[in-house]
């Protein structure tokens, strides 16, 4: 049977082999008093290694190397990197607790991240593949003509993929800081010595053969737990299959607990907080005087009785905690405020989809769905990073059929994903709640303490109500090990696959920004006649010098750049797609058209982000406080507005203006049938 | 136009019917889900059940069909050209 598997197959397989042996001797040593720390430095040191073994053997210096890997990737080796290049360190952590936290409406990140990979087989892989060059502001420029598009491209590139690959560097951090508890800021330069060595020397292609090998990491660390956990719930090893049941067990539990009379007190009281923050916030700057007062009188009552010196110094601290002006009074209630409203709610269903208690709810609820999945589904089929792995197929049809493996490779990890979140909602409604607050499972006091989880017996009866507990979504997978009851081996296992997936995001991300900025702005911009030796230097610096810049943004800890990510989507949706399709399928098409429905949809799109979450800009013109959203649409789906209007643009702008002379000749270049391509 | 080549029209009509499906499968299916929802399949009501992992298994059968008959368009016209 070896026989029948081509050379880089069996590598492969041997490589898996190797790190199964790993995994076992690590349980092993485990078992006979090996410290659970030493067992997270041996993952860290041992996957590290192996990524920087492979990155070396790939180096090169040859410049379609770099680039395109030399266009000799096999399409199933294509769609693996594809995968563990596509899926990031929010799909592998993230993706399960949304789910978790939106149940149903948390399918359209399942659904909008795989649905984009149609769009990429149909309308964009295949015509990118025959053209044949290195980066996605190439294809525009030879289409439309003219620098002016290629850079309004490589801005708009990089703006979509710097927060992403900042995150993703955020992510490392937090990984290794909690597993390996290195500090976070040194975890960061690890993590980017760890990208480093899979990019720096080999470019694309190193990158590529250290992708393959992430994505059999995080495939085998995704889906170990949740099968032992599947095998100790139900007998069934396979969670994709029989989740269904424990679906069915879920929704009987929440009918019997949702409405308890405990739980609707415990939801009363937390209204009540919510109303409570809302007067003193109405009250500014009077209540937070008063509130100085109040403690400051407690405190003082306290001294003269004789109780313990302990509460003082806790009162104490409270009073020395109070905002320091109205200003951030008002900003800490209001965080306060809408906790306090999120815990009132009644929960989610989880099988319910678009919940809501009124019709107009249950349609806003519809309507952000449907608009959420279009936006990721057009924002996968136009971030630049993805589509770059097409150029490295041998030919045309491998092109085709790499999406397929790419796609399978991808959903393996997206069916599970929602497993996970019943395995985990089962296992809170039939443990965790309704249980006396002092008998809770071990796994609940140790991820308290990291802060991902959080209890308060706000009613006092000293047993936990559902609306009492409230989880960070990262938790849901890092905790499942612990769930289950496994050896710390299998939690050194998840995190090692999180640093895979975080890592294999990273080093695709980057190398967009490098090529964009080496190929696209010095090379073809600046110095058309630079020798490739020398554009190799300047991309290899490049490399470095944003990889230390992504690394020192990522080392302030940026509060928000979690949510920015979301956006990235809308971004590169709005700015590439209408231009690469159009510019496919529609021989009209003109570069002015191109160039303000590149524009228009990627102001749009900006201009809708930063004023439904930031409000104002005086300094703009644009004053009155935050924009009304439009169609009750939320900031994820800016780009339902971006995408649109850059078609309509596109289309209007391309009517008015001359058709161009060369787009006939190209596209009937890349559009005749059969493997022959381009390229230099 | 007089230069369109009758490879470029299949692929057209290919994609074009491609995407209808798509559409009416991404948006059209999801637009009824708590309607769906009212069926069970395999345990999974089956709004849900679809949304979480049909949707996916027709992807992957959208993308394998449109490479298959872009192979066979490729085939029968690569030789003519």
């Amino acid at each position: 049977m070896l026989s029948s598997l081509t050379r880089l197959q069996r590598y492969y397989l041997y490589y898996t082999g190797v790190f199964a042996l790993f995994v076992l001797l690590l349980a092993l040593l485990e078992r006979n008093g090996m410290p659970p720390r030493w067992v997270g430095y041996a993952f860290l040191v041992f996957t590290v290694t192996m990524y920087a073994t492979i990155g070396v053997f790939s180096r090169t210096t040859d410049v379609s190397e770099y680039y395109v890997a030399g266009r000799r990737i096999p399409a199933f080796f294509n769609g693996m990197a594809t995968g563990a290049d596509w899926m990031s360190a929010a799909s592998f952590m993230g993706l399960a607790g949304t789910l978790y936290l939106q149940g149903f409406q948390g399918l359209a990140y399942v659904i909008g991240w795989t649905g984009g990979f149609v769009l990429v087989a149909l309308l964009l892989a295949p015509y990118l593949r025959r053209f044949g060059q290195y980066t996605i502001p190439d294809f525009l420029c030879a289409r439309y003509g003219g620098n002016t598009i290629r850079l309004i491209a490589v801005f708009a590139a990089i703006l979509a993929s710097f927060v992403y690959v900042v995150a993703q560097i955020y992510g490392v951090g937090v990984i290794t800081s909690r597993f390996v508890s290195l500090q976070f800021e040194v975890g960061v330069f690890v993590g980017l010595a760890g990208i480093l060595v899979c990019s720096f020397l080999g470019g694309m292609r190193a990158v590529t053969w250290t992708q393959v090998a992430q994505y059999l990491i995080l495939i085998v660390a995704y889906i170990t737990p949740v099968a032992i956990l599947s095998y100790n719930v139900t007998g069934v090893p396979v969670p994709q299959m029989v989740y269904g049941q424990v679906l069915e067990q879920v929704t009987k539990l929440e009918h019997q607990l949702f409405d308890a009379p405990s739980e609707l007190e415990v939801r009363e009281l937390y209204r009540e907080r919510a109303d409570l923050y809302a007067q003193k916030i109405m009250q500014l700057p009077h209540s937070l005087t008063q509130e100085r007062e109040r403690l400051s009188i407690q405190i003082n009552e306290l001294k003269s009785s004789d109780v313990q010196m302990r509460e003082i110094v806790a009162l104490e601290r409270q009073r020395r905690e109070l905002p320091q002006d109205p200003e951030q009074a008002r900003e800490r209630w209001e965080k306060e405020m809408f906790l306090a409203v999120d815990r009132s709610k009644p929960p989610i269903h989880h099988a319910e989809p678009f919940p809501g208690s009124s019709v107009e709810e249950r349609d806003a609820q519809r309507i952000n769905f449907l608009a959420l999945i279009f936006c990721l589904t057009i924002g996968t089929a136009a971030l630049p990073h993805v589509l770059m792995r097409y150029y490295t197929t041998p030919t045309v049809a491998q092109a085709r059929q790499s999406v397929f493996w790419s796609l399978l490779f991808i959903t393996i990890l997206y069916v599970t994903a929602p497993a996970y979140a019943v395995f985990a909602k089962f296992e809170v409604l039939s443990n965790l709640a309704g249980i006396p607050i002092a008998k809770l499972p071990g796994w609940v006091a140790a991820w308290t303490k990291v802060g991902l989880v959080s209890i308060e017996d706000i009613n006092g009866d000293g047993i936990l109500q559902f609306a009492e507990l409230a989880l960070n979504p990262d938790v849901i997978v890092l905790a499942t090990p612990e769930i289950a009851g496994m050896p710390y081996v299998v939690s050194g296992l998840v995190a090692a696959g999180a640093l895979a997936a975080a890592l294999s995001t990273a080093d695709g991300l980057l190398l967009t920004i490098t090529s964009a900025l080496s190929h696209d702005v010095y090379y073809r911009v600046f110095r058309p006649q630079s020798s490739t030796q020398f554009r190799l230097v300047i991309a290899k610096s490049l490399l470095l010098v944003v990889a230390v810049f992504a690394a020192t943004v990522a080392a302030q800890k940026p509060g928000t750049i979690l949510s920015m990510v979301a956006w990235a989507f809308s971004i590169a949706g709005s700015a590439f797609f209408p231009a690469l399709v159009l510019g496919i399928f529609w021989v009209r098409a003109t570069r002015a058209g191109a160039i303000a429905g590149m524009l228009v949809g990627l102001l749009l799109t900006l201009y809708y982000i930063l004023r439904l979450e930031f409000g104002g800009y005086s300094w703009l013109g644009f004053d009155g406080g935050r924009l009304d959203p439009w169609f009750h649409l939320q900031s994820t789906s800016a780009g339902v507005f971006g995408i649109a209007a850059g078609f309509a643009t596109n289309i209007a702008v391309s009517l008015l203006t001359r058709p161009s002379p060369q787009a006939a000749a190209f596209l009937e270049r890349i559009r005749r049938p059969g493997n022959q391509v381009e390229g230099p | 136009m007089s230069g369109i080549s009758p490879y470029w029209r299949k692929t057209r009509w290919l994609t074009a019917w491609l995407l209808v499906v798509w559409v009416i499968l991404t948006f059209g299916v999801s637009w009824f889900a708590r309607e769906l929802n009212e069926f069970s399949f395999f345990g999974f009501p089956f709004g849900f059940y679809f949304a979480a992992q049909g949707i996916l298994l027709c992807y992957l059968g959208i993308i394998v069909h449109y490479s298959r008959r872009m192979q066979a368009l490729d085939t029968e016209y690569e030789t003519e050209e």
